[in-house]
């Protein structure tokens, strides 16, 4: 029975058509996954579906809910139906709470604004759906505030504000996309349980491919503001139609040629590498306790090799990246490039011969600056050359830009042309070995796969080393030939990168592996 | 299950109230430093400044030896940092000594003026308040249309017009024109109802910049806030724009409202020597001026003393009332 139809549904935002002709149709209790890059306009269509469009936002077409059109509700009848009957949680958990607010009011809050109850009564329902979520009671009072929760469990309390009241659809908008692999796991599973057993028709909507391939009954792509294809989701992975679809699918399996050569004489040498930070003092007179974020960890990377890095949040990842570049000094072990030390106080010559990409394309620019400044930045370790602006229009070719692209600024480019910029950037000084952090994380499949190709190619020209560190298993896999596993400082498991991806020794590494959301390998062959 | 009884409540509760004592010593002791050293430093520069008090109370054909004893008898004679030892030690004993002028204790002198300052800030302080919180907030919600244009405008010609300008306009009008209130002058607290009356005036005048700063502070702290997260999930979570804006906006946009208005308590208390004159009032301000003007520098150091001892006790409260509103301050140490 249908639930919801969206039928030729249109959104204009000031002249850009945001939507058209979106139609859609949702039974109770089935889970349709929303497919498509940034843009694309999954997040429209759910806001749309929720009327909390912007206010310029002009709609046309039907969006039928049971047997109402919601396109014809009062602002005040929607209100009363959001929340109510039909609930979205939403990609940030670390933000989408209000930090002012213990978690137990803000689950009451949709209680007492929909049914008329007291707040004891309220708040005795919010600690029944806190458990059902997964915060259970003596760990989990009502009294906590956001900041005192992790991310999982933050979205885990959002999850419990959209469920209280049992609505029929619930809207979930990249809900484990800002997740570790693990946690990712558990909120799925939450979600699908939930749809499952209260019968409530969820819609997910996410760029990850392998997200839906083990959720969604059914599978809707969308590609700038339109549908391109829906069907069953083992239809769509195992005979997709649309090239699009297609396209999509290649990129996300897509495995950039691997670089192998012989073994070339060792570049970055961590020795016994370990961070310690002070925590402050529980009491006055106790001593500080000691957090060991990094704990004896040793590697090595060879000349023009790729060496993965994978581990969850906290894990210590990010404190071992800062040492390696030489912004915080080790409290034990040593760190070695080329066999110079590294520390804060070295030579700028000798940081030369490493550079950084960051994950954050939009953040890691100053906005006032052209991209040619930008780009020689690095030149400052070095001193600039008389044929700088030759090697930043070199620098720009190589990763793919147009060398007049040195003249404009760094807003009037796509997230994946940011990051080939900070390629560049990290290209021009000719360093050994480039320090790859979460670099393709925030892109889309299709332009990942194209930044990844993009690396492997530098690679085989330069002979670059790179250090590869990210939380996605599948990335990694793809891209490095070695990986090591971190978990709590320490370095788990280490082996070459396909061994340890079908036969993991370590038991964390294989808990890892078995929570990365995959598109079953039967699927991909033709059926 | 009520969270009250939980052992693990308990245990965080009684954690956080830990950190919340050792917090306040700390705080504590850090205000008694400052109130040390502004002490030392007030000392030293009103005595320090070139004018002999001494000589400018007997014209410049005094006597050599009449200028002695006048000094012997105010102290003047005695050591520097001896002066300034029994100087504090009257402080901390409530003795702020004779005024050179008056020949008063300092102390009732204050303790006069303050009777009417203190009431006129905090008037002042409570009308900026009640004018800002409904303007700002309509402001915000209603963003770039009609009322909010009214509002920024009104605001803009509150902070560019100077107040003892609005206290002539309020004198002309409310006093002169009507006569609801007096135009000036104090009658003392023995009568409260016209005490109050003769605070009303300058209090609107001292309000009005005010709350139009407020006014626009709280304004773009709340359109910020209506930028998060947490205020998209509560529109999903059913509630409307204003619940949306009152409920959860208005606590989250509290922390630079709060900034502003402990640095208001302050000005308001310390600077409102005009309207003080606008309207005759025998406030902290007249008494601060007239004391410089005359050299009576045991006043000055005195008032300029409770001026400071003031402001470090309203930023201590500010900060104080940031842990109140933000659960994620009471746990930093």
């Amino acid at each position: 029975m249908t639930l919801l139809a969206l039928d030729h549904l249109n959104v204009q935002i000031g002249k850009p058509a945001i939507l058209r002709d979106v139609s859609l149709t949702l039974s109770r209790g089935e889970i349709l996954g929303l497919v498509g890059e940034s843009g694309s306009g999954k997040s429209m269509t759910a806001l749309a579906i929720m009327g909390l469009l912007p206010d310029r936002a002009r709609i046309s077409g039907d969006i039928m809910l049971g047997g109402l059109n919601l396109r014809h509700r009062s602002e005040r009848e929607m209100c009363q139906l959001r929340g109510n009957a039909i609930s979205m949680i939403f990609q940030e958990p670390m933000s989408a709470l209000n930090p002012m607010m213990t978690i137990g009011d803000q689950v009451a809050e949709t209680l007492m604004l929909h049914r008329r109850m007291l707040r004891s009564e309220a708040r005795s329902i919010a600690r029944e759906k806190l458990d059902r979520v997964g915060l259970r009671a003596p760990r989990f009072p009502l009294t906590l505030y956001p900041h005192e929760l992790s991310g999982g469990q933050r979205q885990r309390v959002a999850i419990a504000m959209a469920i209280a009241l049992h609505p029929k659809l619930l809207i979930a908008d990249e809900p484990t996309t800002a997740l570790d692999v693990t946690t990712q796991a558990e909120v799925l599973n939450l979600l699908r349980d939930l749809a499952r057993e209260e019968g409530m028709a969820l819609i997910l909507i996410t760029h990850d491919l392998a997200v839906v391939a083990g959720m969604a009954d059914r599978v809707a792509v969308m590609q700038a503001g339109q549908i391109v294809e829906t069907a069953p989701t083992r239809t769509l992975f195992q005979r997709p139609v649309a090239p699009y679809t297609q396209a999509l699918l290649a990129a996300s399996t897509h495995q950039p040629s691997l670089a192998t050569r012989p073994r070339a004489k060792p570049l970055l040498q961590v020795d016994n590498a370990t961070r310690i930070y002070r925590l402050p003092r529980p009491s006055a007179l106790s001593p500080h306790p000691e957090l060991r974020a990094v704990d004896d960890v040793s590697f090595t990377i060879h000349a023009g090799e790729s060496l993965g890095l994978v581990g969850e949040s906290g894990c210590g990842k990010s404190t071992l990246t800062r040492s390696i570049l030489g912004l915080d000094a080790l409290q034990g072990g040593a760190i070695h490039l080329n066999g110079h030390p590294i520390n804060p106080a070295m030579p700028s010559p000798q940081r030369a011969d490493m550079q950084i990409v960051f994950q954050d394309p939009y953040g890691s620019f100053n906005p006032r600056q052209k991209v040619e400044r930008l780009v020689a930045e690095p030149f400052h370790l070095t001193g600039r050359p008389a044929d700088w602006r030759d090697r930043v229009a070199e620098a720009l070719r190589e990763v793919g830009l147009s060398p007049d692209d040195k003249n404009r600024f760094i807003h009037e480019f796509s997230g994946g042309q940011r990051q080939r910029i900070a390629i560049a950037r990290a290209l021009i000084i000719r360093p050994k070995l480039i320090v790859l952090d979460e670099a393709v994380s925030a892109l889309d499949v299709q332009v990942r796969a194209q930044v990844l190709d993009l690396l492997s190619a530098l690679q085989a020209t330069h002979n670059l080393a790179y250090l590869f560190i990210s939380h996605d298993l599948s990335v990694v896999r793809a891209v490095t030939s070695r990986c090591l596993v971190m978990s709590a400082g320490r370095i788990v498991e280490e082996g070459p990168t396909e061994a340890l991806f079908t036969a993991p020794q370590n038991a964390y590494t294989q808990s890892l592996i078995a929570a990365t959301p995959r598109i079953p390998q039967h699927w991909k062959e033709p059926a | 299950m009520s969270a009250g009884i939980c052992p693990l409540t308990v245990r965080r509760r009684r954690q956080t109230l830990a950190l919340m004592r050792r917090y306040l010593i700390r705080r504590l002791i850090v205000l008694l430093a400052s109130l040390w050293v502004a002490s030392a430093v007030i000392f030293t520069l009103v005595e320090g400044v070139p004018g002999d008090p001494a000589s400018f109370m007997l014209g410049v054909n005094a006597a050599p030896d009449t200028l002695a004893a006048l000094r012997a008898q105010m102290g003047l004679d005695q050591p520097f940092v001896w002066r300034y030892l029994h100087w504090l030690g009257g402080l901390l004993s409530g003795d702020f000594g004779t005024s050179f002028t008056y020949k008063v204790p300092v102390a009732g002198l204050i303790g006069a003026r303050l009777a009417v300052s203190l009431p006129l800030a905090g008037i002042a302080l409570c009308l900026s308040v009640a004018l800002a919180l409904p303007m700002g907030l309509l402001a915000a919600a209603r963003r770039a249309r009609l009322s909010d244009g009214a509002v920024m405008a009104g605001t803009q010609l509150g902070i560019a017009v100077p107040n003892f300008w609005f206290a002539m306009l309020l004198v002309v009008l409310l006093a002169v024109r009507w006569q609801w209130f007096p135009a000036g002058g104090f009658p003392g607290w023995s009568d409260p109802l016209m005490a109050l009356r003769a605070l009303t005036l300058p209090a609107i005048a001292l309000a009005l910049p005010q709350a139009a700063i407020l006014t626009r502070v709280l304004r773009s702290a709340l359109i910020e806030t209506l930028g998060q997260d947490y205020i998209r999930t509560a529109r999903a979570k059913g509630l409307s724009r204003a619940r949306a804006l009152t409920r959860h906006a208005l606590r989250n946009a509290l922390i630079p409202v709060l900034t502003i208005l402990g640095l208001q308590f302050s000005f308001l208390l310390a600077g409102a020597i005009i309207i003080e004159n606008v309207f005759y009032l025998p406030g902290l301000g007249r008494l601060i001026f007239q004391a410089i003007t005359q050299r009576d520098l045991i006043v000055v150091e005195s008032v300029v003393m409770i001026l400071v001892f003031a402001v470090i006790v309203v930023n201590f409260l500010t900060d104080l009332a940031y842990a109140a509103v933000d659960p994620r301050l009471r746990r930093r140490t």
